[in-house]
């Protein structure tokens, strides 16, 4: 498969509908790059015209903002929206919730103002106008799953109903965490907590989601960031529960339920 | 006789409403000691949130049992203001039960009416006093509360009591004088509850009905009065800043982080020169080291606190057992502020005294806790954001006192030099389009 570049519409003087946006977690990491292609599969079925930028991407700057550091944050926006505004970029689809939040609400004073929409969203859309169409039943059906809600999905942008819509669609058992919507417990990797150790206490905020999931009794751990999904898997590798309880992105599910 | 009492009232009331003013004087001189921010788009929706949450106490109702019980107390406490009204009026006429002839049966209603409103305040006090002292629950055990914020609460809860059982007495002891037949009380007839008390009164004289009548009347007008003025050193100045609080309270999604206008200009400087303005720059700081250099809706945050700890039960950091917790954020705020303000009133202007929200109040170990996952600003119910404050602090750290842990120095050199948070080659980004 062939993944098209802002700069190969360019040449051919074309613009796609979208731009897909893939964040740093989502072309490095090698669990998040799965959540990537299971998303670009995804795109290729329903035959939408979505381009990446490919080596010209940077970090959105979230992680330093939200350290303390503005300065580097105004120098990755700075670059980013020059390439953004370079290509004329109208619509961004990410499967990221901190580069989504950061494109929604932070850009737009500094001069980048696009559509952007969370993969979430964008896949509930698909479902909803019966675009992506899934196998008799869903190899998920029936089976009990847990959400866990992304805080800078859910909380920073009131997004809840969209990612669990999309798990709806797949007729599986929903089970609801105690701490869910916006009640949710942070998985612990915001705020650039995921670049560094946590401060002592006792107990790792991973570790404590995980176990509230867990205890659900779901063998799957549904989630819509990557952030999250590291921290979880991380936690449920700590319960030794690995072999049972799979943590998966809601575009993974969806990927392996396309007919 | 009766002048005297006038008097004595009038002299009364007029100080304690004279001191209260200069407390509240200096409370807003305080919050104005922040930055500006200007707050005063979208009034319509900002009406909305004071009668949603202020008013309506929204964010209360995720506990309901609880939205309940506070709503009784608030809501006593309100409506039997009204009575206070009268209270005053007749403390300054020298009448007694001013309203009863103008409003006629209205009037029994409305003391029945606030005489169950007691009764009820009296039981939720009790019940509350129970909550934080014997069931023990998590968010009142909390070392945040140690010392004054612990006896601040209890105390008011025991205030209300002492209020609400003497407004009963009152009303008993007028019931048992109109029995006995006297020009100067209105036969109003008994009341709900205060009727239960009248029997213990069978054996006195209007006399001494009188004088327990009299006592019960300046005991609750003096309570008022001082519970008025405990108001500016307590957590329940939230019952006025509650309202101001949420008018000005944030429109945009809680994801946003301020913007530092200063830093991007000069981060556009850096790349387009030719736009930079000639002339020396202005110094600025960067973020806050002290209270002065937050917002003052910062500030009134701090002054609007209730102490409930709500975010604190709802942050990781701290239900994991990290240092942080959002309301001692807040309360720090309140008593630096406050240490300041003193600071200013002594001195004419501030004097430095050697510290600062920052260190000495608010420690690195709980700033850097914080996974800016908002749980705390969602919980508030009166409409607070610390993670704004922790988040200026934070930004004071890295920018000011390049104070960073060695993994974000590592992280920062990565996103300068590879585009991305760890040390990864930029030419690989895309590499995983090859895999599918
Ligand atoms: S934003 Fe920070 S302080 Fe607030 S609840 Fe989350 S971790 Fe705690
Ligand atoms: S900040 Fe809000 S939630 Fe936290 S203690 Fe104060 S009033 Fe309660």
């Amino acid at each position: 498969m062939q993944v098209p570049t802002m700069a190969e519409f360019l040449a051919k003087g074309e613009t796609p509908e979208v731009l897909f946006w893939v964040g740093c977690a989502g072309s490095f990491d090698q669990r998040a790059q799965k959540i990537t292609k299971a998303f670009v599969t995804i795109l290729e079925k329903v035959g939408i015209k979505y381009g990446i930028l490919g080596k010209e991407e940077m970090c959105t700057g979230d992680p330093a903002r939200r350290a303390g550091n503005e300065f580097m944050f105004q120098m990755m926006a700075y670059q980013n929206i020059q390439i953004l505004n370079g290509y004329n970029i109208k619509k961004i689809v990410t499967a990221c919730p901190h580069c989504f939040n950061i494109f929604k609400n932070e850009y737009p004073v500094l001069g980048g103002n696009y559509e952007v929409i969370h993969h979430a969203t964008f896949l509930q859309q698909l479902i909803d106008s019966g675009k992506i169409n899934m196998k008799d039943g869903g190899a998920f059906k029936g089976k009990k799953i847990t959400y866990h809600d992304s805080c800078y999905l859910g909380r920073a942008n009131d997004i809840y109903e969209a990612p669990r819509k999309v798990l709806e669609a797949m007729d599986v058992a929903l089970v609801e965490m105690k701490r869910c919507k916006s009640n949710g417990l942070c998985c612990g990797a915001g705020g650039a907590q995921m670049f560094k150790e946590e401060e002592k206490g006792d107990l790792r905020i991973n570790i404590e989601r995980s176990n509230e999931a867990l205890a659900t009794g779901a063998s799957i751990i549904a989630a819509a960031c990557p952030f999250c999904n590291t921290m979880l898997t991380d936690g449920v590798k700590n319960n030794e529960k690995e072999d049972e309880v799979q943590v998966l992105d809601i575009a993974e599910l969806v990927a392996s339920c396309l007919s | 006789m009766q002048y005297i009492q006038q008097v004595a009232f009038l002299l009364l009331a007029t100080y304690a409403i004279w001191l209260f003013s200069k407390n509240i004087l200096q409370i807003k001189k305080n919050i104005f000691l922040g930055k500006p921010e200007d707050l005063s788009d979208s009034p319509n929706l900002r009406w909305k949130n004071v009668i949603l949450l202020a008013l309506g106490q929204k964010k209360m109702f995720r506990n309901k049992t609880v939205a309940i019980m506070h709503l009784i107390i608030y809501a006593g406490f309100i409506i039997i203001n009204v009575e206070v009204l009268e209270i005053i009026l007749d403390g300054i006429l020298g009448t007694h039960r001013l309203f009863f002839e103008p409003l006629g049966n209205l009037y029994s209603f409305l003391i029945n009416f606030f005489e169950i409103l007691a009764v009820g305040v009296i039981a939720v006090c009790i019940i509350f006093l129970y909550r934080r002292n014997i069931m023990k629950l998590k968010r009142f055990m909390s070392k945040d509360l140690n010392g004054w914020p612990k006896s601040d609460a209890n105390y008011i809860l025991v205030v209300e009591i002492i209020l609400m059982s003497l407004f009963l007495t009152m009303n008993a002891a007028d019931s048992a004088i109109q029995l006995l037949g006297s020009e100067h009380y209105h036969a109003t007839g008994s009341f709900i509850f205060s009727g239960f008390l009248v029997p213990l009164f069978d054996s006195l004289s209007v006399s001494q009905l009188v004088f327990i009548e009299r006592t019960c009347w300046w005991m609750h007008i003096i309570g008022i009065l001082a519970f008025l003025n405990y108001l500016p050193y307590s957590k329940h100045l939230h019952i006025i800043l509650a309202f101001p609080n949420a008018y000005y309270s944030r429109l945009k999604p809680m994801g946003e982080v301020k913007n530092m206008a200063n830093v991007q200009n000069e981060v556009k400087y850096m790349m387009e020169p030719e736009l930079a303005p000639t002339g020396d720059a202005q110094p600025t700081i960067f973020g806050a080291r002290d209270v002065m250099d937050l917002s003052w809706k910062n500030l009134l945050d701090a002054y609007s606190c209730t102490e409930c700890g709500r975010c604190s039960d709802a942050c990781p950091a701290n239900q994991t057992g990290k240092l942080l917790s959002p309301r001692k954020i807040m309360m720090d705020t309140r008593d630096r502020l406050e240490e300041v303000g003193l600071n200013i009133k002594q001195n004419g202007a501030f004097k430095d005294d050697g510290k600062k929200l920052l260190n000495d109040y608010i420690t690195v170990e709980e700033l850097r806790a914080c996974t800016t996952c908002n749980a705390c600003v969602q919980e508030c119910p009166v409409s607070i954001n610390p993670l704004d404050i922790i988040m200026e602090l934070r930004r004071s750290l890295i920018m000011e006192d390049s104070n960073a842990p060695q993994e974000w120095n590592g992280m920062f050199g990565n996103i300068e030099n590879n585009f991305a948070p760890w040390k990864l080659s930029p030419d690989d980004r895309d590499a995983w389009t090859k895999e599918i």
